[in-house]
């Protein structure tokens, strides 16, 4: 069943490249979500997901965790794609339909594998099958960022490699008949050779760092981010690099096993507060409101880092924000794509008045805009609460300041682009409204509605689902306490 | 461990110093692919015994990494009409230098570290490291987006060393996977380089500026 999940938006990926029509293709996407989306619910709520080919392919409360996740942002996001290729008749859409397709099985498997091996495979299949989705436009610039993505991108996950074969050496090395499973690593993990085990966690941070974007190995970020249509960026912001968190949480959870979560909490910690900080810096002035929204993607992906850095409650809030935050992106970087097709321009520029010519578009944009900077009573304020609770709880007095500090910062920064692209007239002689089509606005209010009711109800399943991750993650933690 | 194991390591560390000195492409994707061809040989004498698998990702990593790969280069190469890298932003001489340097801070920085028995008396992890820095030394300090694919492609064969420390442990099929999104990746990216070279009229990466703060 697994395996099934796995292989079923390839086998719709490949039908994508067979089928002849461009005007019918797109609908392939959401059959393949939809697709994708029932058997991780049967998955989810029956016994069904039992581990596969000896344990390579398993879920873990994590990888349930992730695997919900990815398939409702998938599934909405996938909704976008008809509405949005039908404004785009003139460019070929089999290639882009078909990557889009392979990615979600290729998240999956990052979510799903329980091999060392196997899920860097996965990871970097999820990088080659972005690149023709950054490179959509065909045009310079996306070019431009379509080599940096892959270049940088090829570089961390390289770097991921070694990492894990770093880890490979630990065990072999402590002479264990290792299988490189995450089962018998953490099992292990006590065992394994200090050293080995020290380099290969900061190898592995700095590899899938690079992935998820945490400064300093961000910089391919804005240029992927926008450049790219505004669908990809939010598959990018929300799905990928959690799905490179998740690898992440493995190598942080060998930690806790090994009883070296504390080098693994400094170490997040410390990046998240250097990923916030300069997201804050360059989003201060930003009149490319797209690039605004990568920065604002290294900034919450620093607050999750800071939030498992904390520990305890804190990854729980991290987690829960990690869901948010994909959620908050989907109606950030949808809308923004509505709001560049109706100006043609992505720079305060050329954009005033959103509001006025795109209605619907620039009324979910400005929300969605209070909802990432976490403004009550959306969901991202729940979860950064509940990390600066974890925070004060645990001493972190002056780390927590400083949180709240940059938070603040990257408010005023981000608002003031965003009130210039949504307020104001319209420039050009063009007046009046810009046809929106249900299809690319359904999806960005359905995001909205998600962040808007997990800021105000988290069901019991869902924070069930949030604290059996984060204690799967810390198994051998001394509950969230300061090191 | 068989005796031409170590000499082979270092002939790749010595292609990683000639990579380093010269300026011309067909040169650069050259020692590369000797390199492949030096990697499929470490693979088969690195364990006592041979075993079908083990030939097989020997066969993998000298059709990938000592081939296709660069023909794909040579092809792109020819292409864009391009021979020699031009201005790194460092020297040949200094970057040279920083390679040697690089090399020897590998020697010491794997001492520090805990090795197996079999590995104590042999070179695979100093030379592992000392390839990995190379490759980041050619991506950090060439223009050219063909060189900076090389470099990419000496990073990967410094973590195929390492890997060959692990031949027992690390699963055929991971080997394979390895290799094969090697090859993937270096593909999309020609693809790339060649929409590079249309768009721009030049392979030079330093054309590539205009996205950036202001």
């Amino acid at each position: 069943m697994l395996l099934l999940v796995i292989i079923a938006p390839i086998a719709v990926g490949l039908v994508a490249l067979a089928v002849p029509s461009p005007r019918w293709r797109p609908w392939l996407v959401p059959a393949g979500a939809v697709i994708h989306a029932t058997l991780s619910a049967i998955i989810l709520t029956t016994d069904l997901g039992r581990p596969m080919l000896a344990g390579w392919l398993a879920l873990g409360a994590l990888g349930r965790l992730l695997l919900g996740f990815l398939a409702v942002q998938y599934l909405v996001c996938a909704f976008y794609v008809p509405g949005y290729l039908a404004l785009r008749p003139e460019r070929p859409n089999r290639i882009f339909c078909a990557a889009l397709l392979f990615l979600i099985a290729a998240m999956t498997a990052v979510v799903a594998s329980h091999h060392l091996g196997l899920m860097w495979v996965a990871i970097e299949s999820s990088a080659l099958s972005t690149a023709p989705l950054i490179y959509f436009h065909r045009n310079p610039r996306s070019l431009e960022a379509t080599w940096k993505y892959l270049l940088i991108g090829s570089v961390g996950i390289a770097l991921a490699l070694f990492g894990s074969f770093f880890l490979a050496y630990a065990s072999v090395h402590a002479g264990l008949d290792s299988s490189l499973l995450f089962e018998d690593l953490v099992r292990d993990a006590p065992r394994l050779s200090k050293p080995w085990l020290h380099s290969a966690f900061v190898v592995l941070l700095v590899g899938y760092g690079t992935k998820i974007g945490l400064a300093p190995m961000h910089t391919w970020k804005p240029d992927a981010y926008g450049e790219a249509p505004g669908l990809v960026g939010a598959l990018l912001a929300g799905g990928l690099t959690s799905c490179a968190f998740c690898a992440l949480l493995r190598f942080v959870q060998i930690c806790y096993a090994a009883g070296d979560g504390a080098l693994a909490r400094q170490l997040l910690l410390a990046l998240g507060i250097v990923s916030m900080a300069v997201a804050a810096v360059f989003m201060a002035h930003q009149r490319d409101y797209k690039r605004m929204l990568a920065y604002s993607s290294v900034e919450h992906m620093g607050i999750i880092a800071f939030g498992i850095g904390i520990g305890g409650l804190g990854t729980f809030g991290a987690l829960l924000h990690l869901i948010n935050n994909g959620f908050a992106k989907g109606v950030m970087f949808l809308t923004a794509g509505n709001i560049h097709r109706a100006f043609g321009s992505k720079t305060t520029d050329g954009t005033a008045g959103a509001i006025r010519r795109v209605p619907a578009s620039g009324a979910l944009f400005l929300a969605g805009f209070f909802a990432v900077t976490a403004s009550p009573p959306f969901g991202l304020f729940l979860s950064e609460l509940t990390i600066l609770r974890a925070a004060f709880a645990t001493g972190h007095h002056w780390e927590a300041g400083v949180f709240i500090a940059l938070l603040a910062i990257v408010f005023m920064g981000m608002g003031s682009t965003v009130v210039r692209v949504v307020q104001g007239t319209p420039p050009g002689p063009a007046t009046g409204r810009t046809h929106e089509p249900v299809l690319t606005i359904a999806p960005a209010l359905g995001f909205l509605v998600l962040v808007l009711v997990l800021g105000i109800y988290v069901p019991d399943w869902l924070s069930r689902a949030l604290s059996d991750a984060a204690a799967f993650v810390e198994t051998a933690a001394p509950a969230g306490g300061r090191p | 461990m068989h005796s031409i194991f170590d000499p082979l390591l270092v002939v790749i560390m010595l292609l990683n110093l000639f990579v380093l000195g010269t300026s011309r492409l067909r040169s650069v994707i050259g020692a590369s692919a000797l390199q492949g061809v030096a990697l499929g040989a470490l693979t088969v004498t690195a364990r006592g015994e041979l075993t079908a698998e083990v030939v097989l990702v020997a066969c993998a990593a000298v059709a990938i990494k000592g081939i296709a790969i660069p023909r794909l280069l040579h092809k792109a190469m020819r292409d864009v009409a391009i021979e020699r890298e031009v201005e790194p932003l460092i020297g040949y001489i200094p970057s040279l230098l920083a390679g040697a340097l690089g090399t020897a801070l590998a020697v010491i920085f794997s001492e520090t570290l805990p090795l197996i028995a079999a590995d104590r008396e042999s070179l695979i992890l100093p030379s592992s490291f000392a390839t990995v820095l190379t490759g980041f030394i050619v991506l950090t300090t060439r223009r050219k987006a063909i060189t900076q694919v090389v470099g990419y492609l000496i990073l990967e064969n410094g973590i195929y060393i390492m890997g060959l420390a692990l031949l027992d442990a690390m699963p055929f099929l991971v080997e394979v996977g390895v290799l094969l999104d090697l090859f993937v990746a270096i593909f999309v990216m020609g693809i790339i380089i060649n929409h590079i070279s249309r768009e721009f009229r030049s392979t030079d990466v330093a054309q590539l500026s205009s996205l950036k703060e202001e």
